[in-house]
């Protein structure tokens, strides 16, 4: 009989406890004295948990995870590629994770030459002027560009009418709710049959009161835009500012620069791009890339040098302002320049070639399973649908739930929304053949057990460590954390007795 | 270096599969005139022993490589035992990716649900999601709740707010509606509070342990708030918590705060010069269909196996798009980790015990300050972790002193205001032993000397 997994505050007992601090090694004043007047509290429902239990509460955790150093994750969008191990070691020097964000210039040149160094490679693969590291997610990045581009508006006097920005229909969600957090309002416009841009519907979009386009290249269906060039140079016309969701830049590394393609300015996920692990959900970061005429407006604090010593510029005046406690994620950033130095110009070139490749491969061996709505060679990732299994009453969410049973994780689903039943595929760089064949091989034999055994895929997951979860009672439930056991209700707190 | 493992005959192979000849064929859509004859001119590549190489010289050229910290100001050198590193080290933890297939990432959801759950304890609230970016947009966050929830739009600093965090609002809020209500004496007066609050103002925000290491008068700043019709953000530090009040539950007659914010980075994370850091967020029950960010919560499996699951997804960017309660599309996930497992270690005890030492060795620095001539505390009330030096010269110069004897004294306050040049800003942790309070004291009759 298998012991039931149970939550921290379901173990131990009173008075177990992990590592002992050392005693206290100055005078030991009562509290009162040190804290006069204030209000300590009178419990602490933690759990009280020896250490080796505590290690394997998380091992056991740990164990019912998927993960990209277990097997083939293809989430598309997600760019889920091998996160190499150098790059936990290096952010982990001493040097670099007990570097304090206020220790000053003089106490932090290691620390700020690696965000320098970064800014300069970034804008060199972008093939933009200025890179700000600031921003700690994609998210954030969207919302930071999207700030500079009003900055840039508003230094024209055009700030109160450029209040629109432009997404197309097959864009990802955080585009139209950052857009929103300015207060600005989107425009969506349809996509071609193709899923490109539609250039009359951009053309009648675009008007005075357009302040940006926001496009992702390739888009979401993994399409590179082939008419690129015009959609920049209409949209400049219009007076409007182009921004690049750099979600999908796995695409395009060493191959094409953003900048080269009429963008003024965009974001890079280096969780995605450049290889730092995703960690469960974060931490990531979102460097943005600009243009010239937007480095006035870049987040402060700029790192800049002169004379060989880096200092913080934390003084300009057009600046947006601050978007981070300090200095963005460093740690992650770190990580991001070891992986780029790593690979070189050869290496990268080399990543998003074999990205392409990778995508293009699995997108053929599975158009004969699948439907491929677009059938044009894809970029880094591509999407098929699931309707053609609808008539065995089985769903792309049925098809997901098998994939786990075959120990791949599912791709993402049912995105982008212009696509019935999606399934978004990217296999990215890291993954050899043979693991594209093994998951082609488990995608054509879930849709033949759709057809045969279309029951197969309404149980599954089979396999996994939990079955599929009731999440329309979590939602009516709510519980949102752990009931202490009784057994170990609060007591009264040491202290407060002293 | 590479981490592609094809060869070329298999590439040969893959290409003839797909039916192109070369894999520039692949290319079609893209113009050639903004095709890159070769790659950007990036350094390297570079092996694991040049990586090494390189990075180590930086990194050793930091002074926190070998030097005792004295500083603090939001982000704080705190000891992290070593089962915390070797757990999030995990790939099963490091690698994955959100959990969107909870049938295989319960690892992930039961590990957020518990963070939630010890941070709305420490926080004395009813709820915390599974954390956000950092303490600063946690904050703004807060605000932007607020203002949806009240229908108002005005936003109050009251008191000593990290002056990056007000920085932050700033930039979110656009400078618009908001009104900071400057500290007295360090802390925030009651009355000078009220003077700003009307039927305007969304909410409230005020820190404690403040900017300056002080604890705030919190129930007066509830009652005022309330009575104004605003919430209360108190912005907070999880160390403090174990030992004081929380702001989330009712004291001294007044009602808890409506939110409880702050920078989760001293459970279990190393400083990494001030990234990545870790925003939590928790409010009352009330709030949660307003709430930011991702929240994992209980529910059961086909077999009836209690399991976890993202819930209330329907706020989120992805479904709701441009009606999504904030842009926001992560969480700072391995850092929620981190903290679960340091606060699992220490519990309720060591928790505490982190506290108290915190409280008991910057007094005893706070106290030998006292007696060097030319040093005083700027402020007089109570303080957790850190305090303020007034010193007889630019803190920058104690700094340095520091630098030359090889310990960081404290932050130069004058980095955020030309009139706090000789203000530096000490936080003593758990980990500063008396020998090493005792080499700070006399870095500061060094630099006071040098007059």
């Amino acid at each position: 009989m298998k012991l039931e997994r149970r939550l921290l505050i379901e173990q131990g007992g009173r008075g177990h406890r992990g590592p002992e601090l050392p005693a206290c090694d100055v005078p030991e004043r009562p509290l009162a004295e040190l804290l006069p007047g204030v209000q300590l509290r009178d419990s602490l429902a933690l759990p009280e948990v020896s250490e080796p239990e505590v290690v394997r509460h998380f091992i056991e955790l740990s164990a019912l995870n998927h993960h990209i150093d277990r097997g083939f994750y293809p989430l598309g969008s997600c760019t889920m590629k091998h996160n190499p191990k150098i790059n936990d070691e290096i952010a982990a020097l001493p040097g670099f994770a007990l570097a304090h964000p206020l220790a000053g210039a003089a106490a932090s040149q290691g620390a700020l030459r690696v965000i320098a160094e970064l800014e300069d490679v970034l804008a060199k693969i972008t093939g933009f002027a200025a890179v700000t590291t600031q921003p700690a997610a994609g998210a954030q990045g969207e919302m930071t560009g999207l700030l500079m581009i009003r900055a840039h508006h508003r230094a024209r006097g055009e700030g109160e009418r450029r209040t629109r920005v432009i997404v197309p229909d097959s864009a990802h969600g955080t585009n139209p709710a950052s857009v929103h957090l300015l207060g600005w309002e989107t425009v969506t416009i349809p996509s071609e049959e193709h899923a490109t841009v539609n250039l009359e519907a951009l053309g009648r979009a675009l008007d005075e009161r357009t302040a940006a386009v926001m496009l992702t290249v390739p888009n979401t269906l993994g399409l590179f835009e082939p008419r690129i060039l015009e959609v920049t140079r209409l949209a400049h016309q219009a007076g409007a500012q182009v921004y690049l969701d750099g979600a999908n830049l796995n695409a395009l590394v060493g191959l094409v620069r953003p900048g080269d393609l009429g963008f003024d300015l965009m974001h890079i996920n280096v969780h995605k791009t450049f290889s730092t692990p995703h960690g469960g959900g974060g931490p990531g970061a979102g460097p943005v890339a600009v243009a010239k005429h937007l480095e006035p407006y870049l987040p402060v604090p700029v790192v800049r040098e002169s004379g060989g010593r880096l200092a913080l510029e934390f003084d300009r005046r057009e600046s947006v302002g601050r978007v981070h406690s300090f200095h963005g994620n460093f740690g992650i950033l770190v990580r991001a320049l070891t992986y780029i130095l790593s690979l070189g110009p050869e290496g990268l070139a080399r990543t998003s070639r074999t990205a392409i490749l990778n995508a293009n491969y699995l997108m053929r061996r599975l158009a004969s399973s699948y439907e491929l709505p677009h059938a044009e060679h894809c970029m880094h990732e591509f999407v098929l649908s699931g309707r053609g299994l609808r008539k065995y009453g089985v769903k792309t969410l049925d098809v997901a739930k098998r994939l786990l049973d075959f120990g791949v994780h599912a791709p993402t689903v049912y995105f982008p929304l212009i696509v019935e039943e999606a399934l978004m595929i990217e296999p990215t760089e890291t993954e050899t053949l043979d693991r594209l064949d093994h998951f082609a091989g488990a995608m054509e034999r879930i849709a033949e057990e759709a057809r045969e055994h279309p029951e197969r895929l309404l149980d599954a997951p089979l396999t996994t460590p939990s079955r599929r979860l009731d999440e329309g009672r979590a939602a009516r439930e709510l519980k949102l954390r752990w009931a202490v056991p009784a057994a170990s209700a609060p007591a009264r707190e040491p202290a407060a007795q002293r | 270096m590479s981490f592609v493992g094809l060869s070329p005959e298999e590439e040969r192979r893959m290409l003839d599969r797909i039916g192109v000849r070369a894999f520039e064929d692949l290319l079609e859509s893209v113009p050639k005139s903004v095709r890159l004859a070769r790659p950007p001119g990036v350094p390297g590549p570079l092996s694991e022993i040049e990586l090494r190489r390189r990075f180590g010289a930086w990194a050793g050229s930091n002074d926190a490589a070998t030097m005792p910290s004295f500083l603090g100001g939001g982000c704080y050198d705190h000891y992290i035992p070593a089962a915390v590193n070797a757990l999030a080290g995990r790939s099963e933890f490091a690698t994955a990716y959100t959990p969107y297939q909870p049938e295989v990432a319960q690892g992930t959801l039961t590990a957020i649900f518990e963070f939630q759950s010890m941070i709305a304890e420490l926080t004395g609230t009813e709820v915390a999601n599974a954390s956000m970016y950092d303490g600063a947009t946690a904050t703004v966050e807060a605000a932007l709740l607020a203002r949806h929830q009240t229908g108002r739009a005005r936003v109050v600093i009251a008191g000593a707010l990290h002056p990056h965090t007000a920085a932050v609002l700033r930039t979110y809020l656009d400078g618009r509606d908001l009104t900071a209500v400057a500290d007295r004496g360090g802390q925030c007066a009651p009355e000078d509070l009220q003077s700003v609050l009307g039927d305007d103002v969304a909410c409230v925000i005020y820190q404690s342990p403040n900017f300056f290491g002080l604890i705030e008068g919190a129930p007066a700043i509830h009652q005022l708030a309330h009575a104004a019709g605003a919430l209360v953000v108190a912005v907070s530090d999880p160390i403090a918590l174990a030992l004081l009040e929380p702001p989330g539950r009712p004291q001294g007659g007044s009602a808890g705060a409506d939110l409880v914010v702050g920078e989760g980075q001293p459970l279990g994370n190393a400083p990494s010069f001030g990234g990545p850091a870790l925003g939590f967020f928790a409010c009352r029950q009330s709030l949660v269909r307003r709430m930011p960010g991702r929240l994992a919560a209980e529910t059961v499996d086909r077999d009836g196996k209690r399991g976890f699951v993202l819930t209330l997804q329907t706020r989120e960017q992805h479904i709701r798009r441009e009606k999504a309660t904030s842009n926001i599309c992560t969480n700072q996930g391995l850092l929620a980790l981190r903290a679960t497992i340091y606060m699992g270690l220490l519990g309720r005890l060591g928790m505490r015990d982190v506290a108290e030492l915190c409280v008991r060795k910057s007094h005893h620095a706070a106290t030998l300050a006292a007696a060097i001539p030319g040093y005083r505390r700027a402020h007089d009330g109570a303080f957790f972790r850190e305090f303020v030096l007034e010193c007889p010269v630019e803190a920058a110069a104690v700094v340095r002193a520091g630098r030359e004897r090889g310990l960081q004294p404290g932050v130069d306050l004058g980095l955020f205001h030309a009139e706090w040049k000789r203000w530096l800003l000490v936080a003593v942790t758990e980990q500063r032993s008396a020998d090493e309070i005792t080499r700070w004291a006399e870095v500061l009759k060094a630099a006071g000397g040098a007059r």
